[in-house]
């Protein structure tokens, strides 16, 4: 059914809401990915089956009628509870559902609006009840993620009777073009994706371009490892993006938007691809969108697995059909981007971003966050932290709040050791720096950066220079292989990694490491390559000591880096019995019988099999 | 040379997508979807409909890296070794895959065509860590002994 | 006007597009391996960074510059970085510099001096990867490609034919055909483009050299040489003398003293080209035929032409080259003497071209089934030759070629550039053969370096339109409109090679925009400097058409289809 005006859309709104309404019971399965994993969808169909049979039987707590809405919602950010399922209206939140939970949560909840008790949330004998209330929730402002597990992803519906499309009506029926420009930009968003450029200036710069032909693209190659928030935004309120790049379309004069989305995320593709379908058939995407003239058609590509192209210019690269590899600027892609035309590049966080604003205006995002990074940042945390998820905070949320208050301490009441901030591309951030308030520029002072947002908590069971070697690999892997610093000299970093936690590394390693890690910062070509060093400088920076260990002592206090292992004797318990030295691949083990026998450091491979063999526990292994 | 069918089936997916150079992934995504892998014939048969030189078609097929030559298993089990799925220890899932499926770093198919075995840098599920997919259908919180229980499982459906 | 300061020294910016243009106008030769300013700007090699007065480190070769600007080019992290970026090349580069075909002429040789890279603190672990000697013309060898993409660009955007690019990525990165296929297996035409920007010895050209020293030196052999007209003016280049200077006379002197028995002029082979394809041509007209007439001389256009638009290939001129023509010719006059000597002839080209090595292959080429040139060398590999013997080739005294093929007019020395085929065809046709149309006809508008030059002639009553284009990349598009019907000619002149011959594959490379110049002036001022200066008044070929040649024009001189 087409909206072919502003009234019908109003119209449409009223319907929307009054078909929410009329259900007494609206029960959320997440269909997150996470969920999904855990069998949600099994939890989904029993309950569907369910709600069917009673539908209409008088329910004794409402007085009235049943009607149960049953419905598959986008992630809630608690995957590690999921399956979670939400009802309506009372807000409890069950988690790790299971099918044969279902019969319960029907009689209980839906028949007599009565709590599930052992389905829900406990921590130090509290029962969280609403979902609001658990503390992982209570500390964040969700205003991004907001719908995201609060309403059907697949219906435009929900969320058109969530305040959707709201944002184009207002733009396209009350504001000019530059009038958008003007309020985004004084809103002073930022980009989402990493850089934290503002986006009302890119906007701008694209709007004045001489070429009248532009594209607004959107960033959903979201590559870090360890961050998926774009991924639940697109997943759990896609029309909230495709919302926001109608609006910076109609503000720089385009007319096709172009969705670039990891082939990783099958799930994101096709909710996206539905909920395109669903707003060209409302009429919000296509030709003349509610009568206003505007015009307005997104494509979806689907990535091919190459990191290197969350970078705007492989990004564009990529659509057009070539190798993902960035290209040198100018001209930058606000002058020539897609197909050498005008583009708008901003990734999903950000154009979700778009329509809160200017449905609320500039001056009420600036009541959120910090005056330099207003608004809010979605955070993907993970790692060693009890409780691992999507979380989203105002910026200038310190990192003990985040770490202790959402996230609920590190796992197992480990001493904290340090956040990997912005993957790959990113820093770490030590104790030193728990207190320092999240934002665009304070990070960059600290040498690390957003990024997209991944968090990664580490314990003093984690070493870092492994950690370093893991971002090397993962940098390394992904080099697009077009610049001679970022190609030769991140192969070179690793391989000198490679060779310190393999308990062969030098104090001259050390020097080599500043030395590349500076040079390809310094003369990389694209971001990838610039950042591409910085996981080993701010390990370095931060835990010169841990390195110094490894290539002066070979020791790896963590016991992380397998080489460095010790396998000892314990003189008093061995009783000579020589099933070791039988039992040794590489004869590393000597002695007399019925005398303690030692192993011989350099000749052992650490395989383990002494212990194994070891009749009276008297081998040991030392970090 | 590929039968006829292969050659009918490459010209459907283009008219899908039309005879331009920024159509080339698509095409060749829905081919290897197709067939599990990219037939080299069918490379340079889309590289000429689409007017590309074959070399710049062969260039941006060997860039990206879910593109394959060779053909792919029943089952393309995907482990994550994003950075949750690493620091939960998902090494240990790879290499009892390696030994459950006696392949290694070098060898990414079983002989049967049954299972190929693949990393993936993130996989965006990291609260659930760590995890594989199986032809896109996620597994979550793996253990190195659910890991045998799946392939145990999988190989039982084939029987 | 603005300026930027670069070094302290404050440059006037003169519609420069980029800081590197600046910096080597201030004199400073800043070094680079992907930058070419025919070439898009590909950026990749970072060798060009600059560090400005704020320490902001950026490529020159891709940055705007602004007025006011400092730079520096030369800071002490610049220099530290630059160091860096050459050891990290080389320690994923074979080593062998001496036994290397580029050694001497390596740029990345050069730059490790130059930078001061003295140890390489990495090791080379890199597989070896096997040759690709498939081409006649072209030798690849992967593993001392620096993977700059300088062959990938030109390849695409100078010759528009793409039979290589990049694949794979990362440190994994090669540049290869579609597949990893042969050269010899690709749509290569053999033009030798990617051997000129090729910084290292990844792509060179293939050397014939040894077989001709053999041949010199078996007494049963008769050695022929010929010289093409664009050689005269680039092997100076490698011994002091002045660019674009005629060493003609030193390079036959030169060519004696290594031991060739006969040295002859390739222009005699133009100024029969220009006999019989002017023919061609009067009758295509006459007959309105299988027009526009494409010339045939350029090898490289040949193939490009029949592997893209192979329902135009009957529009290409029946004609050889001038060097096809020229070696059936010799063959057959010395065919009695070779059996009253008991000796062979072999007949040697000495080429600006790397495509003439895969045209002397081509059976359509052949006469009564055999090989007519046994062995192309390019401008470089006699240059190699000289330096092998030791010649002192700037102090030479100059000697006149041999008799009867030292007798060639100024048309067919122009042939050596873009537009002298189709000035030596006007003069060909044109009936006032006075002084004063000599340069009525070089005003026609075939001179000069605009990729497409058009022009159009009055034959008797016809009105004939002329195209000349060089460069591949600008011939397809000029042959997709006369496809597209947009334009409509009678002949076009096809040089694979941007400036024709001057600047083929074959020729000493790191010829810059003054060199390019003096080269074409070098053809043109020996032109003037001739005495014949229309092909149809060369007295020696008007006699042989009476006499040696009477009656074998077809054998001789024109490409024979042969079944496929």
């Amino acid at each position: 059914m087409k909206l072919l005006t502003r009234q019908d859309l109003q119209k449409e709104r009223v319907n929307a809401i009054n078909k929410i309404k009329k259900q007494n019971c609206r029960i959320l399965i997440c269909a997150g990915t996470g969920c999904l994993a855990g069998g949600s969808e099994k939890i989904y169909n029993k309950l569907k089956e369910m709600a069917k049979e009673v539908e209409g039987v008088t329910l004794e707590f409402a007085k009235e009628a049943a009607h149960v809405g049953v419905h598959p919602s986008g992630c809630h950010g608690f995957c590690e509870m999921g399956p979670l399922v939400r009802i309506e209206p009372w807000n409890y939140l069950y988690i790790k559902v299971k099918e044969e939970d279902c019969e319960e949560i029907f009689q209980k909840t839906v028949l007599r609006g009565e709590p599930v008790e052992h389905l829900m949330y406990h921590q130090e004998d509290n029962v969280y009840q609403e979902q609001e209330s658990i503390p992982f929730y209570a500390k964040q402002t969700r205003l991004v993620l907001k719908n995201c597990g609060h309403i059907n992803a697949e219906d435009i519906d929900e969320y058109i009777a969530a305040g959707g499309y709201e944002a184009l009506e207002k733009a396209l029926f009350e504001m000019k073009p530059d009038d958008v420009i003007a309020q985004i930009t004084e809103s002073n968003l930022r980009g989402r994706g990493g850089g934290g450029f503002q986006t009302g200036y890119k906007w701008k710069q694209v709007a004045r371009q001489q070429e009248k032909i532009r594209y607004v693209v959107c960033n959903g190659d979201e590559g870090d490892p360890g961050a998926f928030m774009d991924r639940s935004v697109m997943e759990g309120d896609p029309h909230k993006m495709l919302e926001g790049m109608a609006i910076a379309a109609y503000a720089v004069g385009a007319q096709e938007g172009y969705i670039y989305v990891r082939a990783e995320y099958p799930l994101a593709i096709k909710r996206l691809k539905m909920a395109i379908k669903q707003a060209e058939e409302f009429g919000l995407l296509g030709e003349d969108i509610l009568g206003s003239g505007f015009n307005f058609t997104i494509h979806i590509n689907r990535g091919a697995g190459a990191f290197v192209c969350g970078e705007g210019s492989a990004l564009t690269a990529s659509i057009e059909g070539e190798r993902g590899m960035p290209r040198t600027k100018p001209p930058r892609t606000v002058e020539q981007g897609l197909f050498a035309k005008p583009t708008v590049l901003n990734n999903v966080e950000t154009y979700a971003n778009v329509p809160m604003i200017i449905t609320n205006g500039a001056s009420w995002y600036h009541e959120i966050g910090t005056q330099g990074s207003p608004g809010t940042k979605a955070f993907a945390i993970t790692g060693s932290v009890n409780n691992t998820g999507l979380i989203e905070v105002p910026m200038g949320t310190t990192l003990r709040e985040i770490v202790y208050d959402i996230g609920g301490g590190v796992k197992n009441d480990a001493a904290f050791k340090a956040v990997q901030i912005g993957g790959p591309s990113g820093g770490c951030l030590v104790s030193d720096n728990l207190d320092v308030k999240l934002d665009f520029d304070s990070l960059t002072k600290l040498g690390a950066m957003i990024g997209s947002g991944g968090l990664v908590v580490m314990d003093e069971g984690t070493c870092m220079v492994e950690v370093a070697r893991f971002f090397m690999n993962f940098t390394q892997n992904e080099s697009c292989g077009k610049c001679v610093p970022c190609r030769e000299g991140t192969k070179r970093m690793l391989e000198i990694l490679e060779r310190i936690v393999a308990g062969n590394g030098t104090l001259e390693d050390l020097d080599l490491l500043e030395e590349l890690g500076e040079a390809i910062t310094a003369t990389s070509l694209c971001g990838l390559g610039k950042s591409a060093a910085l996981p080993v400088l701010s390990t370095l920076k931060n835990f010169r000591k841990e390195y110094e260990e490894h290539v002066v002592d070979k020791r790896c206090r963590t016991g992380n880096c397998q080489a460095m292992i010790r396998f000892i004797i314990q003189p008093e318990a061995c009783k000579g019995c020589s099933k070791c030295a039988r039992n040794c691949p590489v004869n590393a083990i000597s002695g007399k019988v019925k005398e303690p026998f030692v192993i011989n450091t350099e000749t052992c491979i650490k395989c383990g099999a002494c212990i194994d063999n070891c009749p009276f526990g008297a081998i040991y292994t030392e970090n | 040379m590929l039968e006829q069918s292969y050659y009918s089936k490459a010209d459907e997916i283009i008219s899908q997508h039309g005879r331009t150079q920024k159509a080339l992934i698509p095409i060749i995504q829905d081919i290897q979807s197709c067939y599990r892998y990219l037939p080299a014939e069918l490379l340079s048969y889309v590289a000429k409909q689409l007017g590309i030189n074959e070399a710049k078609a062969y260039s941006v097929a060997t860039f990206y890296e879910n593109f394959s030559f060779e053909a792919k298993g029943k089952y393309v089990i995907r482990v994550c070794d994003g950075t949750a799925c690493h620091v939960r220890k998902s090494t240990l899932i790879l290499d009892k895959l390696y030994k459950e499926l006696n392949l290694s770093k070098e060898k990414h198919t079983t002989e049967d065509m049954l299972f190929t075995l693949e990393t993936v840098s993130c996989l965006g599920a990291c609260g659930l860590a760590p995890v594989l997919t199986v032809n896109d259908e996620v597994h979550a919180a793996m253990t190195p002994e659910k890991v045998s229980a799946l392939i145990a499982k999988l190989k039982e459906e084939e029987q | 006007m603005e300026y930027i300061t670069i070094d302290t020294k404050r440059v006037p910016i003169e519609g420069e597009k980029n800081i590197l243009s600046l910096i080597r106008k201030a004199g400073i030769d800043l070094p680079t391996f992907c930058y070419h300013s025919e070439l898009s700007i590909y950026g990749a090699c970072r060798m060009c960074v600059v560090e400005d007065d704020r320490g902001r480190i950026f490529a020159s070769c891709s940055e705007q510059p602004r007025d006011g600007m400092v730079i520096h080019t030369n800071s002490k992290k610049i220099q530290s970085y630059r160091r860096l970026i050459i050891e990290l090349l080389l320690s994923s580069h074979c080593r062998d510099c001496t036994t290397c075909q580029k050694n001497g002429s390596c740029s990345l040789q050069d730059l490790a001096y130059r930078v001061g890279v003295h140890a390489v603190r990495f090791l080379n672990n890199k597989k070896q990867i096997p040759l690709d000697m498939s081409s006649p013309s072209i030798v690849r060898d992967p593993n001392k490609c620096i993977l700059c993409g300088d062959c990938v660009r030109t390849c695409d955007e100078i010759q528009g034919i793409g039979a290589i690019d990049f694949a794979f990525r990362g440190s994994e990165t090669q540049v290869m055909p579609a597949f990893n296929r042969d050269l010899a297996d690709t749509d290569c035409v053999g033009c030798g483009q990617c051997a000129v920007v090729c910084p290292t010895a990844a792509i060179t050209v293939r050397t014939n050299v040894t077989e001709i020293w053999d041949a010199i030196g078996n007494p049963n052999i008769r050695v022929v040489v010929q010289v093409a007209p664009a050689v005269r003016v680039a092997v100076g280049d490698s011994f002091n003398i002045p660019k674009g200077e005629n060493s003609f006379g030193k390079l036959v002197t030169a060519l004696r003293i290594m031991g060739f028995d006969e040295v002859y002029d390739t222009s005699f082979g133009a100024d029969l080209t220009v006999m019989e394809e002017s023919k061609e041509l009067a009758q295509r007209l006459e007959k309105n035929e299988k027009l526009p007439l494409f010339t045939s001389c350029c090898p490289g256009w040949v193939k490009y032409c029949e592997n893209r638009y192979p329902d135009l290939t009957d529009n290409i001129s029946t004609c050889r080259s001038p060097q096809g023509m020229l070696s059936p010719l010799i063959k057959d006059y010395f065919k009695d003497k070779d059996e009253a000597e008991n000796k062979k002839t072999i007949v040697v080209s000495i080429m600006p071209c790397t495509a003439k090595k895969g045209e002397i292959l081509r059976p359509d080429n052949f006469t009564d089934g055999m090989q007519d040139t046994d062995y192309v060398i390019t401008t470089q590999e006699v240059i190699r030759m000289i330096k092998q013997v030791g010649i002192q080739f700037e102090s030479l005294e100059a000697e006149a070629a041999d008799m009867p093929f030292a007798v060639a007019s100024g048309g067919g020395t122009i042939f050596g550039t873009t537009g002298g085929v189709t000035e030596a065809v006007l003069r060909r046709l044109a009936k006032d053969k006075s002084y004063q149309n000599l340069s009525n006809i070089s005003y026609v508008g075939v001179r000069g370096e605009d990729s497409v030059k058009e022009a159009s002639v009055m034959l008797g009553d016809r009105e004939v339109k002329i195209a000349v284009v060089h460069g591949l990349a600008d011939a397809g598009r000029l042959l997709d409109k006369v496809k597209a019907g947009e334009v409509e000619y009678d002949f076009v002149e096809v040089m694979a090679c941007r400036r024709g011959c001057i600047m083929g594959g074959g020729q000493p490379p790191f010829a810059g925009a003054r060199t390019k110049k003096k080269r074409m002036e070098g053809l043109y001022k020996a032109d003037t400097m001739s005495n014949i200066r229309y092909p149809d008044e060369n007295p020696v070929l008007l006699q042989m058409y009476e006499t040696t040649i009477k009656g074998k024009e077809h054998k001789l001189f024109h490409r024979h289809m042969v079944e496929k």
